[in-house]
């Protein structure tokens, strides 16, 4: 990205003043790397959510802020009903509150280490992965319907998981306001046989290792210490959420043209909060986000299976488990006064600071745990929500390193054997159905996260708290 | 990557990947991305043609019933656990039929890379050259 585009505001906040049809400004966290690296893509689509109705404050990117389609990815923006916000489904994206939950197995590596073939063997037999691969359970149409109203609450009341996970899981578990009425025939047709499945892609379950402590008072509240052993599940509402966002998309779309909204770029279709297909959109998208924490409550409940029959010292314990596809309703204070705002984040990582009413009491003095994702050979971090980070871009964080390299070009430049074997030698098991997936998966393929949690870190978005490494990884 | 009358390829995109293609007409070009769309999943050429499936779309204008198609397709994939290797396709309007021929996923033989979530709007394109041959771009999000 041309740095001459942009006014340096702070070391780590870059702003793009209004121009053309941009309402407000647009704002970059990142350092001079970060912002000389970024996509002239990002410039141009965090300036196009700039343009859109009812945006209050400024349209926002993360430190790892990469092109997306309409939104970036990492971007972040909130609307104003009293302002003719809209919401839009572009802005959430087509995976539905895919997110990540980490759970504790009380576990040091030295217990691990003889047992990770093993370990790895036996989640990757447990837990379905990948393309092609099914869930063991099927829902029928009224118990999809429960699942959708109830997300994680309904999984534990079928007997996944615990009552105690749910203080652990944003909203309770249970996202208010879903409408499964709204979810169509085809949506609840693709996730038939897909409850507690990982999915493809960028999408894993991951043993790691903590490697640092960066904040001691925090990781002791959230009962991290150096050489113990987590489990982080990466995922999201699978084909039910990819096939809402598939139908409101266009709905919205269709709808614009015929309204007149003129629109940057189509895919940030958009409906006024307060109308109709608005209103639709936000009750389908919620029982979306019920279905992501049901599944992640049934991942979970599998890996404790496993943990139980491999490891029966572990007790997997729940940390904390939250979305980075979202649109939510919040109250934020803009300009001294209260408003009641809905926050699209895509690809961004809400970081509530300490002190928060949402948030479980036992974690409330240290702020919300952030879970930021690295790539099978590299780290990934456990940050937490800075009071600070209200002020910066409506508590939000970074979710991940991406990617550096397209997938084609990844595959041209590494064999997934060879990265399995790699990363072996250094200490981590991969267990994928696809090597082809591997290899465009490659850690070489994404950028250093480590420079991100950096940025983050310093931009007051989140603090540091753990560094974790990969000891196993099962690839989707 | 030739397949029948018109080609594909891929173009990079930092997160998803691009889906470019090129034919002599606006139902080659289609066919074209279709088989662009397999090939972000597998080779197409090792997806045995057993499996007969129709889709019908419709809409307002020739760049959403592209994404329509491809989301048919993407449908079609994930209920049915199949992947694609060749299709046919008719354009009246804003209408398409399509024929999609192809066979269950096969983890070992076909090691599909990414599951395809939807077809997006960004970039997408579908134009026709000065020398009368049409060409389409579209991202689709894995």
């Amino acid at each position: 990205m041309d740095l001459q585009r942009l006014e340096r505001t702070s070391r780590y906040e870059w702003r793009i003043a209004p121009h053309g049809d941009m309402r407000v400004p647009a704002i970059i966290y990142a350092d001079e790397g970060l912002i000389r690296d970024m996509d002239d893509k990002v410039y141009e689509q965090v300036s196009n959510v700039a343009t859109l109705p009812g945006i209050v404050s400024a349209s926002y990117a993360m430190p790892d802020a990469h092109w997306g389609y309409g939104f970036p990815i990492g971007g972040v923006a909130a609307f104003d009903p009293q302002e003719g916000g809209v919401v839009s489904a572009g802005g959430v994206g087509f995976d539905i509150s895919c997110g990540v939950r980490t759970m504790l197995t009380g576990l040091k590596r030295a217990d691990v280490e003889p047992f990770k073939e093993a370990l790895a063997d036996a989640l990757f037999a447990a837990i379905p992965a990948g393309l092609g691969s099914r869930g063991e359970i099927r829902l029928a149409d009224d118990e999809m319907t429960a699942m959708l109203a109830g997300g994680a609450r309904w999984a534990v009341d079928r007997g996944y998981g615990l009552a105690a996970d749910l203080e652990r899981i944003e909203e309770g578990g249970c996202m208010a306001g879903a409408k499964p009425e709204y979810v169509s025939e085809r949506a609840r047709q693709r996730q038939t046989r897909e409850m507690g499945t990982l999915g493809s892609g960028n999408h894993y379950l991951e043993v790691q290792e903590v490697v640092h402590i960066s904040d001691r008072d925090t990781a002791r509240l959230f009962g991290l210490a150096v050489g113990e052993v987590v489990i982080a599940i990466h995922c999201g509402s699978r084909g039910l959420g990819h096939q809402i966002g598939t139908e409101f998309l266009r709905d919205m779309a269709i709808e614009d043209s015929r309204v007149g909204l003129a629109l940057p770029d189509r895919e940030l279709a958009c409906s006024p909060i307060d109308s109709p297909l608005g209103r639709r959109y936000l009750g389908a998208m919620r029982a979306a986000i019920n279905c992501a924490f049901a599944n992640r409550q049934i991942v979970g409940h599998l890996l404790r299976q496993v943990l139980g029959a491999v490891l029966p010292d572990a007790t997997a314990d729940l940390l904390f488990d939250v979305s980075h596809n979202t649109c939510k309703v919040e109250e934020h204070t803009i300009g001294g006064r209260q408003c009641r705002l809905f926050v699209h984040r895509k690809g961004a990582t809400r970081a509530f600071g300490p002190g928060h009413p949402t948030l479980p009491e036992k974690l409330r003095a240290a702020g919300q745990p952030v879970f930021v994702g690295g790539s099978m050979g590299t780290s990934s971090w456990i940050l937490a929500g800075t009071a600070a980070s209200e002020s910066c871009a409506f508590s939000s964080a970074c979710h991940g390193a991406g990617r550096s390299m397209s997938r084609h070009q990844a595959r041209r430049n590494w064999r997934g054997q060879d990265i399995v074997e790699m990363l072996a030698r250094r200490g981590t098991v991969i267990r994928s159905p696809s090597m082809r997936g591997v290899a465009e998966e490659a850690p070489g393929a994404y950028k250093d996260v480590a420079v991100v949690i950096e940025a983050t870190h310093n931009a007051g978005l989140a603090r540091k708290v753990a560094e974790l490494k990969p000891l196993v990884c099962i690839k989707g | 990557m030739p397949a029948g009358a018109g080609s594909w390829s891929h173009f990079p995109h930092e997160a998803d990947i691009g889906l470019a293609g090129s034919g002599p007409t606006p139902e080659a070009v289609f066919e074209q991305m279709a088989t662009a769309m397999t090939g972000a999943i597998t080779d197409p050429a090792l997806v045995q043609l057993v499996d007969r499936v129709t889709v019908h779309c419709e809409a307002p204008d020739i760049e959403l019933l592209l994404v329509e198609w491809l989301n048919a397709l993407v449908f079609e994939m994930a209920t049915r656990g199949l992947l694609f290797g060749r299709f046919e396709v008719r354009i009246e309007g804003n209408r398409l039929d399509g024929v999609a021929w192809g066979e269950t996923v096969s983890r070992e033989r076909h090691q599909p890379a990414v599951e395809i979530k939807g077809a997006t709007y960004t970039g997408l394109l579908v134009r026709q050259q000065e020398d009368g041959a049409w060409t389409a771009r579209c991202v689709v999000d894995v």
